[in-house]
Parts: structure tokens; C-alpha cells; sequence
């Protein structure tokens, strides 16, 4: 069974449809990198996964969670499917370590002494060991976006859902953020992006889906999509966006 | 007997001042539990609840307090419910600041980007936990001045009172002027001692305001 499964799912913002009967499905241990242009629903589809939007119609499953029945655990779905945002979100008045420890203590239930092992231990792997007990006002943008992406690792989800979280970061401190996405991905994590790093997409990702007009207009291996688009409309956006 | 504004009148009046404290204190924890709970079935996702909220906060914002004020002293007793002036104060001034309380607590909480809100659903937290472990924390830091704001406000109400016999500073400023027919030393004393109440407020609210940056 695909770890996440959507059937023509419908999204509309009043009435604006956003997704068009999108259909797709992700196996474990898949990195998807998800491209289009702006307003083509990329986001959308990403915040339907993890039930920050509801849909209209349709069905997704994720990690054996029915998002779209009727009273689905949904805070259940979002400890499976964890998410980084392009604005990092973290928690202004925690430091890192709470940052990290307060969805384990609240909805794992760790213990204070459990908790903060597994804020150490991803903090470390982000390489901020040094900052655990820095706030997020002290730290950069990458830092914090690194702590972010450690947040939502410690949770242990079945899948992470990253929207552009290098987009609102200086040129300099992409390469820090992307290379702790590289070492997820390593660890076999199953990834969904969206992301304007097409260098990153070609090299990391599995699988590209290039969304355009709120459908999926191509789905396909990474390096072979990116290299010879089968459809107009990719070929047009990737000339754009590569030159 | 005419007698001299004395010292020993000064001591009156601090004195009544304590119930004029008493009387704001007991309406800032009164109408601050219930402003909470205003504030927050204020923002939850529950039309009717909202409503509710609106209408109460409508009701008390769009009435005099004085008004308020008798509605317990005088009305209450219609229902075969004696009251004290002490209890109709402590009562209505409550209710008075809960309403105010609760929209500048509801404010404060809406003023926290509703990404916040977001990034605590992504980590799969229920939505009282969002509430009191993200947003709140948060909106209290926002909600410090306009709080101490209000109770200098409601410090100088507490002087309406007065009107149902309750003896507060006022009404001790009253009896005073009734018997040394000394209004200005009296009432000049009387502003003194509200001045200081009010100033220490605000400066115990510039503390809390430095302590809470610091500690977050
Ligand atoms: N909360 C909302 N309310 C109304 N319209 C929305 C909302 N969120 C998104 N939209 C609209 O839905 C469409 C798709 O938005 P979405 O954010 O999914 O696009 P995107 O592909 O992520 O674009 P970008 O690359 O700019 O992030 C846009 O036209 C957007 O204006
Ligand atoms: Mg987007």
C-alpha cells in the first residue's frame, strides 16, 4: 500500500478551484520534488496532505489515515505527516530545545529527560548542538529553518512535507538548509517538496510532478522529466525558471 | 462641630483606601477568570459560542457601569437576595472588567500570526494545546500594557461605589468634607493616594513587561 494515496482530490478557495482533480500516490522511502508556477496549487496540495486545508472532494490516505472521512484523527495524521514551512514558524517565546521538545512532551508524552535526548540528538544533526538553548530571534534564518526542519524530524513522521522552506532565505544560507534536507533524504525519509531548487530536484529527488492549473500535467522519474519534459508547458516553465 | 482637615483624617482616608485596592483587586482576579474565558470563547471555531461572547461583551461595554452598579445593589434585593454594598461592587465591577478584559484578550490573542497556530497543528497538537502553549504565552506578552491600562481605569471606578454607600476612598472623602467642610485638602489627599495606586501600577507594569522580554 502507497504510503500517501489521492483520488481526483477537489480544492476550492470560494469559487476559485484550486486543485483540479489531482490523483497521486507516494511509496515509501520516495522523494518527490513538486515544481510549477506560482498559483498552480503546489502549497494547496501539500497543506491537503496534512489537513490544513479540507477538501471538497475526493480521498487521500496517508499512512493509513483516511484524511477526508468524517472525524479522521487528524492530529494523529499530522504526527505522521510532519511539515517545514517557507517561514519557519518556529515557537518565538521557546528557546530550540523547547522548540523541539513541546509537541514531544504534549503529544508523545515524553518524559522532560526523554524529550530533551531527542532534542539534542536532532538539533545535533542539523549541526546547532551549540545553539539549543539560543531563542529563534538569535538565530539566522537558516539556522532557523534548521530547527524547524529538527522539530518536525523529532516527531518521527512517516513522511515530511517541505513548502519551498529555502524561498525566503538569503542566497547564502540556502546551502546550509539544503544539505540537512540532503542528509534526511539519505536517512530514507519519504519526502514531498515543493521547491524552485531545480539543481536540488534533478539531484536528490526520486520523482518530479510538475503541477500546472491545479492538475498534475507530468509525473515522472527526476533526471528524465527534468531533462526531456514530455509536455509543453514543462518545457516552457523549466526554460523560464533556468534562464 | 466645624473640626480641622487633621492628620489624623489622612489616616482615615489611607485606610478606607485599602478597600478601594481591595475592591479593584477583587475585580481584576474576578473579571480577569471570566475575561479569559470571554477572550477565549471569543476565538474558538463555534459560531453560536461567539455570538454569545459578542452580545455579553455588547451588553456590558454599551452600559454605564453606574448603571450596572444599581442593577445589583438596588435590583438583586427585588429577587428576595439581599446584597451589600461590598458584594454588589465586587460583583458588578467584575463583570464590568471581564467584558473589557475579555476584548483586550482576544485581541492580544489575535494579534499572533495564524501561522503559529498552523506550525502547532503540523506538530499534531490538539487545539487547547495550541492554545495555551503557543498562542497564549504570546499574546500575554502583547496584552501587558493594555491590561494595566484598563485597571488604572478601573482603580478610578472603584470611586463609583460611593453612589451605593460603599466606603471607599470617595465615599471616606465624603464623610470627611461633611465634617471638617474642607473639600480641597480633602479631596486633593484623596487624589494623591489614587495617584499613588495608579503610578505604582504602572510602573509594577514596566517590570512585567522587562521581566517577560527577558524570560520570554
Ligand atoms: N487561503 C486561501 N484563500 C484564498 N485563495 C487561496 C488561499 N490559498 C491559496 N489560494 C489561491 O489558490 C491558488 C493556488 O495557491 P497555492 O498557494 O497552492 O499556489 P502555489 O503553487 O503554492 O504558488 P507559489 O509558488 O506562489 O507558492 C492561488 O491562486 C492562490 O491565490
Ligand atoms: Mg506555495
Amino acid at each position: 500500500m502507497p504510503l500517501v494515496e489521492m483520488r481526483d482530490v477537489r480544492k476550492s478557495f470560494g469559487s476559485v478551484e484550486v486543485l483540479k482533480g489531482v490523483s497521486l500516490s507516494l511509496e515509501k522511502g520516495e522523494i518527490v520534488a513538486v515544481i510549477g508556477r506560482s498559483g498552480s496549487g503546489k502549497s494547496t496540495l501539500l497543506r491537503c496532505i496534512n489537513a490544513l486545508e479540507t477538501v471538497q472532494s475526493g480521498k487521500i490516505v496517508v499512512d493509513g489515515i483516511d484524511v477526508t472521512a468524517p472525524g479522521a484523527d487528524l492530529n494523529l495524521l499530522r504526527q505522521r505527516a510532519g511539515m517545514v514551512f517557507q517561514s519557519y514558524n518556529l515557537f518565538p517565546h521557546l528557546s530550540v530545545e523547547r522548540n523541539v521538545t513541546l509537541a514531544l512532551k504534549l503529544v508523545r508524552r515524553m518524559d522532560q529527560a526523554a524529550a530533551r535526548r531527542v532534542a539534542e540528538q536532532v538539533v545535533t544533526k542539523v549541526g546547532l548542538a551549540d545553539k539549543l538553548q539560543a531563542y529563534p530571534d538569535e538565530l539566522s534564518g537558516g539556522q532557523q529553518q534548521r530547527v524547524a526542519i529538527a522539530r518536525s524530524l523529532a516527531m518521527q513522521p512517516a513522511l515530511m512535507l517541505f513548502d519551498e522552506i529555502t524561498s525566503a532565505l538569503d542566497p547564502e544560507l540556502v546551502g546550509e538548509v539544503l544539505r540537512v534536507l540532503e542528509e534526511v533524504a539519505r536517512e530514507g525519509m519519504t519526502m514531498m517538496l515543493v521547491t524552485h531548487e531545480m539543481n536540488f530536484a534533478k539531484n536528490v529527488a526520486d520523482r518530479v510532478i510538475f503541477m500546472h492549473e491545479g492538475r498534475v500535467h507530468e509525473d515522472g522519474p527526476a533526471r528524465e522529466t527534468l531533462a526531456a519534459p514530455r509536455t509543453t508547458e514543462l518545457g516552457a516553465f523549466l526554460s523560464a525558471v533556468l534562464h | 462641630m466645624i473640626r480641622e482637615f487633621s492628620p489624623a483624617d489622612v489616616v482615615y482616608l489611607i485606610a478606607a483606601a485599602r478597600w478601594t485596592v481591595l475592591l479593584a483587586l477583587t475585580a481584576m482576579v474576578g473579571g480577569g477568570l471570566l475575561g479569559l474565558l470571554v477572550a477565549v470563547l471569543r476565538i474558538i471555531p463555534l459560531r453560536p459560542v461567539n455570538w454569545l461572547a459578542i452580545g455579553y461583551v455588547n451588553l456590558i461595554q454599551g452600559t454605564p457601569l453606574l448603571g450596572q452598579l444599581f442593577v445589583f445593589f438596588f435590583g438583586l434585593p427585588l429577587f428576595g437576595l439581599s446584597v451589600e454594598a461590598w458584594t454588589a461592587a465586587a460583583l458588578s465591577l467584575s463583570i464590568y472588567a471581564s467584558a473589557f478584559f475579555g476584548e483586550i484578550w482576544r485581541g492580544s490573542l489575535q494579534s499572533v500570526s495564524p501561522r503559529q497556530w498552523e506550525a502547532g497543528a503540523a506538530l499534531g497538537l490538539t487545539y487547547p494545546q495550541r492554545l495555551f502553549y503557543v498562542i497564549l504565552p504570546q499574546a500575554v506578552r502583547i496584552s501587558v500594557p493594555p491590561t494595566v491600562g484598563f485597571l488604572v481605569q478601573l482603580v478610578k471606578n472603584t470611586s463609583l461605589t460611593a453612589l451605593i454607600g460603599f466606603v471607599e476612598l470617595t465615599r471616606a472623602s465624603q464623610i470627611i468634607t461633611g465634617a471638617t467642610f474642607a473639600p480641597l485638602p480633602v479631596y486633593l489627599t484623596a487624589a494623591v493616594i489614587y495617584f499613588a495606586i495608579c503610578f505604582s501600577l504602572s510602573q509594577l507594569s514596566r517590570r512585567l513587561e522587562r521581566g517577560l522580554h527577558a524570560a520570554r
